[in-house]
């Protein structure tokens, strides 16, 4: 490594010296570009960033003085220089040897600024992969020349097809280990094109390179004199050109924020993520639809007559709109779609498997908005990239599902548009980013289906009955007494004149649910169906009383939010599991502790008592008639 | 109409993320240590929420053992951008005399680390803005642009969250928070630069003058106010001398320099062979020692 030392000083640009002014006038108009780098474990990508580094002269000499120390304190690399230690910046990283995220390093040459993302290679770390890819704009893939395309290769290059990366270079590195041999490039170079046709992938730059001896990094090496291709710092540089931005495109800007400084002054702020907009331009303000006009446009403190993609802006209108946070503003003629459903693929990052049926909170742009996810319909096997049925999506999966949102948004396809068409998915209880989300297409039957407005209100059939409309939600254990509450509760209701029904556990079991098991899944999807039910029984301007275990707290949540504010009453049914065991009025605890009978709630499945119920009732100290009594007198008098 | 530059897309970003916390955090709170970095900070909040004054107040915690340039200009700034000025000074460490010279590492420990944590439990901030930037240090370079911290301020570099495209995830529980670095993607030339093209006030000390220093510890210290200990060999000497990064005077190495001037101070910059935390005595310790500050709850 002594070759890549001796010369390691840096050495700043002559322009810098002779004439500072015109190095910054020059250093302004550079653009930037963000690459990240991947490849199996030793295939000498920190080696390559630390080449790249040192060519651009972003080595300082403390940096270098630090990493000779650490190099023989803890590198992997013998006497050498380890240039891993440079960018694996965690004790962990440096203790196991391993990359575990992403590392960012700068450097800049006399044409382009550069942001290099060195990723981890490992399996169990591509969701942080996935993060550094979905900024990059191109990949360098690294193969060792003496090992070929690998596994990790191809994974590696699907991950970045998958999120949107279009520019490859494949850098053959390690050549001075082949004798530089034009073969065994070649041989690698065919074998890893037949691949990434498969997937897509186009424009790919293939270069034979040494990180460790600097062949073919900024200048021609005279070893690959077979080799006529550009350098890998002269591709990177001339790989992403200027492009101009199709003027033609509309406007699309997320609304992030409303400033309001005074009565006088209404902007909207956002980051155009396409096309550029004009004073005097008409927009759509999105999902709604209505229509304004610019008036004034801000790129942040400078008043401007025109904008473009990717400055953040502040815009006002001519006339008063309702326009908020999470709406997207468009080219009046150029509005983008609105649905409530999509196909979308997923990529899981989440310890924690995906629960279909179960609420996520779905981020996308600036809006937050609750979603379900069906079962997958099927997985990307991501090293064969075969389809495979699956049930659920687990950690480092990728797989293609519906998603259905409580509410419309607009949106674009991802291929279209990265930050109209890309989501995240969060976990409502531990907060975790469950997953990255692309959007395929909106589903053909939210886009036709459309609500039938009825002439008879919801509130008419109610009134008619001269009641309110609610649902009387029992939740608690097996044998809590649930059922019995009921009963009783809906007799004494039926007395004092009120139109009511039941939805009973067992009951709906026996038709509307009868295809269900008691899986999680099933569970979720039983109580969603009982709360569309009872959803349309309250529309229709019934009392609904339901007796259900429904152990989850989120779907108890769920149903809820499906229901008119005030209209559900969450009544928790508390009974001591012993006491609940001992009654077992059906028998089912002694099968579930036989383990005849599996995910019984309670045994071998849990229960989430609810933390704010409206009615806490301990039923083991109150008969089934005093329980009634309780709930009459707190609901209905 | 051409693609933005890489200064348009960084400012762009910054301001993108600025607003992104100011609308979906309950209390955010902007770090401001006096710092160039701060200074392009607090620049690029003024353009952010323009003609709306930065929505939230500045906090600095003072160790009262800043340069008195910075002490002068931290006043000013806040007055300038019209925003609320909190200082908070640790009352254990005011009471035990903790001062740079008796106590080592337990200065930063009780004035910066336990400092801050103070000042945010106090104030209860749920996102706080800070200057740092990823081409500092190599712990910096692995961290999201919102960083999660938890209940205790801890910093789980092992278990970050997934930071797609430029979607941040903010959910959190209660008592827990966010770090947000704005610069994240900035180096040093950059900051820099951008104080250049947009004429932003810093700190006289990163301009050279001629002031009273000493020798100690391989690090050229200036002797900033009459605090300052002398051993007996130690003489004073009058040099032409100015600071890449400034901390507590104390602990923070200057350069011999004649750069009087911005691009003078960018040439100089440049032409530098070593990076500019050489400077700080924090960072010389061991390897990690930066993770281990940040994972205690240190910006």
């Amino acid at each position: 490594m002594s070759h890549f030392t001796k010369s390691a000083v840096y050495k700043p640009d002559a322009l810098i010296a002779k004439d500072v002014n015109a190095y910054l006038k020059a250093h302004q108009k550079k653009l930037l570009l963000r690459f990240i780098t991947c490849g199996s474990v030793d295939d000498g990508k920190s080696t390559l960033i630390g080449r790249l580094l040192f060519e651009s002269k972003m080595l300082f000499e403390d940096h270098l003085k630090q990493l000779e120390l650490d190099s023989k304190r803890t590198g992997t690399q013998g006497k050498n220089l380890d240039f891993a230690l440079l960018l694996d910046g965690l004790e962990a990283e440096r203790e196991q040897g391993i990359t575990i995220d992403v590392a960012y390093r700068f450097f800049t040459t006399e044409k382009m600024k550069f942001i290099a993302a060195d990723t981890p290679g490992h399996e169990q770390y591509t969701r942080n992969m996935i993060t550094a890819a979905s900024t990059a704009e191109l990949a360098i893939i690294l193969i060792d020349a003496r090992k070929g395309v690998l596994t990790q290769t191809r994974r590696h290059s699907f991950l970045c097809k998958l999120i949107g990366i279009n520019n490859f270079i494949l850098a053959v590195n390690k050549m001075d280990l082949v004798k530089y041999s034009e073969s065994t490039f070649k041989k690698i170079f065919s074998d890893y094109n037949e691949f990434a046709k498969k997937i897509g992938i186009k424009n790919i730059t293939a270069i034979p390179v040494s990180g460790l001896l600097g062949d073919n990094i900024t200048s021609p090496s005279i070893n690959t004199t077979w080799y006529s291709g550009s350098t890998l710092m002269n591709r990177l540089e001339n790989l992403v050109t200027p492009k101009k931005p199709k003027s033609k495109n509309g406007l699309k800007m997320p609304v992030q924020w409303v400033n309001r400084p005074n009565s006088n002054f209404r902007g909207f702020s956002g980051k155009i993520v396409d096309g550029s907009v004009k004073l005097g331009e008409k927009v759509r303000i999105l999902p709604g639809g209505t229509l304004s006009e610019v008036s004034k446009i801000f790129v942040s403190d400078r008043k401007v007559e025109q904008a473009k993609t990717g400055e953040s802006i502040t815009l006002t209108f001519k006339d008063e709109v309702d326009c908020s946070r999470g709406q997207i503003i468009t080219a009046a003629d150029q509005p983008i779609e609105v649905a409530d459903q999509f196909e979308s693929k997923l990529i899981w990052m989440d310890e924690e498997d995906l629960v279909p049926g179960r609420s996520y909170y779905l981020k996308i742009g600036t809006q937050t908005v609750l979603a379900t996810i069906s079962t997958p319909k099927y997985q990307i096997n991501v090293n064969t990239m075969e389809h495979m049925a699956c049930k659920t999506l687990t950690l480092n999966t990728i797989g293609v599902a519906n998603i259905i949102m409580d509410r419309p948004i607009a949106f674009t396809p991802y291929e279209k548009n990265k930050e109209l068409g890309g989501f995240i998915l969060i976990d409502k209880i531990r907060n975790s980013t469950a997953a990255a989300g692309l959007i395929n297409f909106a589903l053909r039957r939210s886009k036709n289906i459309h609500w039938q407005a009825l002439d008879i209100t919801r509130k008419d059939r109610a009134n008619q009955k001269n009641q309110k409309a609610r649902v009387i939600w029992l939740t608690g254990l097996s044998g809590s007494g649930k059922s019995t509450i009921a009963n009783t509760l809906e007799q004494k209701l039926n007395n004092l004149g009120y139109h009511t029904f039941i939805l009973d556990g067992d009951n709906v079991r026996h038709g509307l649910n009868k295809d269900l098991g008691f899986t999680e899944v099933d569970r979720i999807e039983n109580i969603r169906r009982i709360g569309e039910v009872a959803k349309l029984m309250t529309d229709a301007g019934l009392v609904v009383i339901t007796a259900f275990i429904s152990p989850f707290k989120l779907e108890r949540e769920m149903v809820r939010k499906m229901m008119e504010p005030n209209e559900f009453f969450e009544i928790y049914i508390d009974t001591p599991l012993a006491i609940a065991e001992k009654r077992d009025v059906k028998g089912l605890y002694a099968k579930a502790r036989t383990g005849e009978l599996k995910n019984f709630t309670g045994i071998d499945s849990p229960y989430e008592p609810p933390e704010n119920p409206e009615i806490h009732i301990k039923s083991d100290q109150l008969s089934a008639v005093e329980a009634a009594d309780l709930i009459v007198k707190k609901l209905f008098i | 109409m051409s693609t933005l530059t890489h200064l348009s897309k960084l400012e762009s970003e910054a301001v993108h993320i600025m607003r992104e916390v100011v609308a979906e955090a309950e209390r955010p709170v902007m770090l401001y240590s006096i710092g160039k970095d701060s200074a392009v900070m607090l620049h690029l909040a003024k353009k952010a929420f323009y003609p709306s004054s930065p929505p939230f107040p500045l906090l600095h915690v003072d160790t009262t053992w800043k340069f008195q340039d910075m002490y002068k200009l931290r006043e000013k700034s806040a007055k300038d951008a019209r925003m609320e000025l909190l200082i908070h000074k640790n009352p254990e460490a005011l009471k035990r005399g903790i001062n740079p010279f008796d106590h080592g590492t337990l200065h930063t420990d009780l004035w910066k680390t336990e400092g801050l944590k103070q000042a945010l439990n106090k104030f209860n901030f749920d996102a706080i803005f800070g200057g740092a930037r990823r081409d500092e240090e190599k712990s910096r370079a692995k961290e999201r642009i919102f960083s999660f911290r938890n209940c205790h301020h801890r910093w789980e570099p092992k278990a970050q969250r997934p930071e797609l495209w430029s979607l941040y995830n903010t959910q959190k529980s209660k008592g827990e928070s966010f770090r947000v670095f704005p610069l994240s993607n900035w180096t040093e030339l950059d900051v820099w630069q951008y104080i250049y093209l947009e004429d932003i006030e810093i700190v006289p000390l990163y301009f050279a003058a001629s002031r009273p220093t000493v020798d100690r510890d391989g690090l050229i210290l200036m002797i900033d106010d009459e605090r300052f200990p002398l051993n007996k060999h130690e003489k004073p000497c009058i040099r032409s001398i100015r600071f890449r990064t400034l901390g507590c005077y104390p602990l923070t190495g200057a350069i011999e320099s004649k750069a009087k001037t911005l691009p003078e101070v960018i040439q100089e910059t440049l032409l530098t062979t070593t990076s500019e935390r050489q400077g700080r005595a924090i960072d010389a310790e061991e390897g990690s020692s930066m993770e281990a500050k940040k994972q205690q709850g240190y910006f």
